[in-house]
């Protein structure tokens, strides 16, 4: 089965013609023709455009071009912009929006040689932790239909589990790239905070967003963290650090490397038998040779609160362009105010609209200093604590969840317990590290995927993939495929 | 503890106006988060239903952030980006852009190649 196939597969088998591209990408599509009325990933899929794509690149590879990505199907969540198609940040705000250019990222898969295709469903405006938040529907997981495949990228996530595609990208603000990727039992990676441009990216948490892959296993990681590395002037906060070829560094050996495991995400609410997994991983990661250290990570009670102060404040200032008179959706008024407020209610679900009074609140006149700034003042603390440790170790080992993924509607009425479901995900955001999740086992009774969280230094990525892939090719519960 | 010392100001007071806000109201909401003020300068209209519901859940998230008061952070510089780049800047030279074409394609009302808008002065 093609749909099947991981980035390095099936470019192997298109570079030596073994396989077209229109035969890989009609393959994804007749499983989302399958499946995608159940697990509902996409928001919306162009069939003739993907397969065009394809053609094309079949021409390409015909008359000997050779590029990393040549013909491969990628999904991208309807939050980046792909020039000519639909995008809606799963909100009824933006109407009937087209896109009018790439973002730089799709830009760089583009020029790579990837199929671009479809709009995979998440929370509106990236902000939820389980994909229910969208004006679209909900997405369903792969493993267990009754079951949330996690959020915001959870159609980027459910995607890439269920075979729809061979890879997809999604962006993590708090957590919403690796949550998803640990609850539907894929790869999920959120690079250093400005080693993809953001440019195309419709802003939630300006200091706090990243773009990131999700994939089949670590080695395509690797590859499409490449693919969309570097600076950009079009985004100031991206950083010219140089490009390695990332997947150089899955040598399998990780012998004397330093693996920091903090004590602060070993305690209360983090189930049995994710706790039991991750300590198996740990103990893995001991027979393949690098050292555990215990680690204390002091301020990572504050974690939660310091983020949503600063993600809500930063969003309630970016989705002030939502107004109804530029783009998107419009409820007239008597006046500009009026028809502002008429289109963002009308707009907006409950969620956006929590977090935008929310943020608004912490940074109106008599109450900045009081939330914002003393957040931003933790803030410092929780990054300071991770510096502190990478003193110390070369990467950091967690769960990435504190439990597998609950039902459908379980956690929708009561946002704060939604938000503490990030825990283990959160400061990584915060501190501006990266993070990986990788699959570390299954909970028994229903079979669920539990996942692996490694966090990395401030560009440490080849460390932090090194070390993942290794423990992947000496478990490989990546290539267990659910129940569909 | 909590100041708002723009209520002072002349423009703050004709804002209130238009606003439609008395002052008491705006005192209220040094105290408590008064989600229908909140909403207003969020530009965001709410049903009845919608200012009950998350009054009652911003209460809960509120209270659970106030546990940020047990640090002490005098001595601390606050991180507004984790990757601190300052001062990025290039060229002042004229490069390609949007065009006018592009940027009013997804206008929701648009004429004579410009937004339209409710009338805004008379």
């Amino acid at each position: 089965m093609l749909n099947q196939l991981t980035i390095s597969e099936l470019a192997a088998k298109l570079l030596h013609r073994k396989v077209s591209s229109r035969e890989a990408m009609q393959a994804c599509l007749d499983q989302i023709a399958r499946v995608d009325g159940t697990i509902h990933a996409f928001i919306s899929h162009n069939a003739a455009d993907a397969l065009a794509q394809a053609d094309a690149a079949d021409k390409q590879i015909a008359s000997g071009v050779i590029k990393p990505l040549l013909g491969v199907p990628i999904a991208i969540k309807d939050v980046l912009a792909v020039k000519g198609q639909p995008l809606n940040c799963a909100s009824k705000i933006l109407g009937n929006f087209t896109s009018t250019y790439d973002a730089t990222a799709i830009e760089k898969l583009k020029a790579a040689g990837a199929i671009i295709f479809g709009r995979c469903n998440m929370d509106e405006f990236a902000m939820g932790s389980s994909t229910e938040n969208s004006a679209f529907g909900v997405t369903r997981n792969p493993w267990d239909t009754s079951r949330i495949p996690g959020g915001s990228s959870g159609g980027s996530a459910a995607a890439v589990a269920a075979d729809e595609c061979i890879a997809s990208l999604g962006t993590d603000t708090g957590g919403s790239i690796r949550q998803p990727a640990a609850l539907c039992g894929v790869v999920g990676m959120k690079p250093t905070y400005g080693r993809i441009s953001r440019y195309g990216l419709v802003a939630f948490a300006s200091s706090l967003d990243q773009i990131g892959p999700f994939t089949k296993d670590v080695r395509d990681s690797a590859i499409l963290l490449g693919a969309m590395s570097g600076v950009d002037p079009r985004d100031s906060t991206s950083v010219p650090q140089p490009v390695p070829d990332y997947t150089k560094a899955l040598t399998g050996n990780v012998r004397g490397l330093k693996i920091g495991l903090p004590k602060e995400y070993m305690i209360g609410g983090l189930d049995a038998e994710v706790k039991a997994a991750v300590d198996t991983a740990v103990k893995k990661f001991t027979e393949l040779g690098a050292e555990i250290v215990e680690i204390s990570l002091p301020h990572t009670d504050y974690a939660v609160a310091v983020y949503y102060i600063i993600a809500t404040a930063e969003a309630s200032s970016n989705l002030a362009r939502f107004d109804g008179i530029r783009y998107g959706a419009r409820i007239e008024g008597n006046d500009p105010l009026e028809l502002y407020s008429k289109t963002r209610g009308a707009g907006f679900g409950d969620e956006v609209k929590r977090r935008i009074i929310l943020g608004t609140y912490v940074l109106s006149s008599g109450y900045h200093d009081a939330y914002y700034l003393q957040a931003q003042k933790v803030r410092t603390l929780i990054r300071n604590d991770f510096l502190k440790a990478f003193e110390t170790v070369d990467a950091i080992i967690t769960p990435t969840t504190p439990t597998a993924a609950f039902k459908i509607g379980e956690k929708s009425g009561d946002p704060l317990q939604m938000y503490l479901s990030d825990i283990f995900t959160i400061s990584c955001n915060l501190a501006g590290i990266p993070g990986i999740s990788v699959p570390c086992g299954f909970t028994k009774n229903p079979k669920l995927p539990i996942g692996l969280q490694l966090l990395g230094k401030p560009f440490g990525e080849e460390t932090m993939l090194r070390l993942a892939h290794a423990y992947e090719q000496a478990t490989a519960w990546q290539r267990e495929k659910p129940p569909l | 503890m909590l100041e708002v010392p723009l209520l002072l100001l002349p423009a703050a007071r004709f804002q209130l106006e238009t606003f439609n806000l008395k002052l008491e109201t705006l005192f209220m909401a040094a105290t408590e988060l008064d989600v229908k003020y909140v909403a207003n300068l969020a530009r965001i209209a709410l049903t009845p239903d919608e200012e009950k519901k998350l009054g009652a859940q911003l209460g809960n998230i509120l209270g659970y952030i106030e546990k940020l008061r047990e640090l002490d952070v005098s001595n601390v510089e606050p991180t507004a980006h984790a990757v601190p780049m300052v001062n990025v800047t290039r060229a002042d030279e004229i490069r390609p852009s949007l065009s006018h074409e592009d940027a009013l394609r997804n206008a929701p009302r648009q004429a004579n190649g410009l937004f339209i808008v409710p009338k805004v002065v008379e």
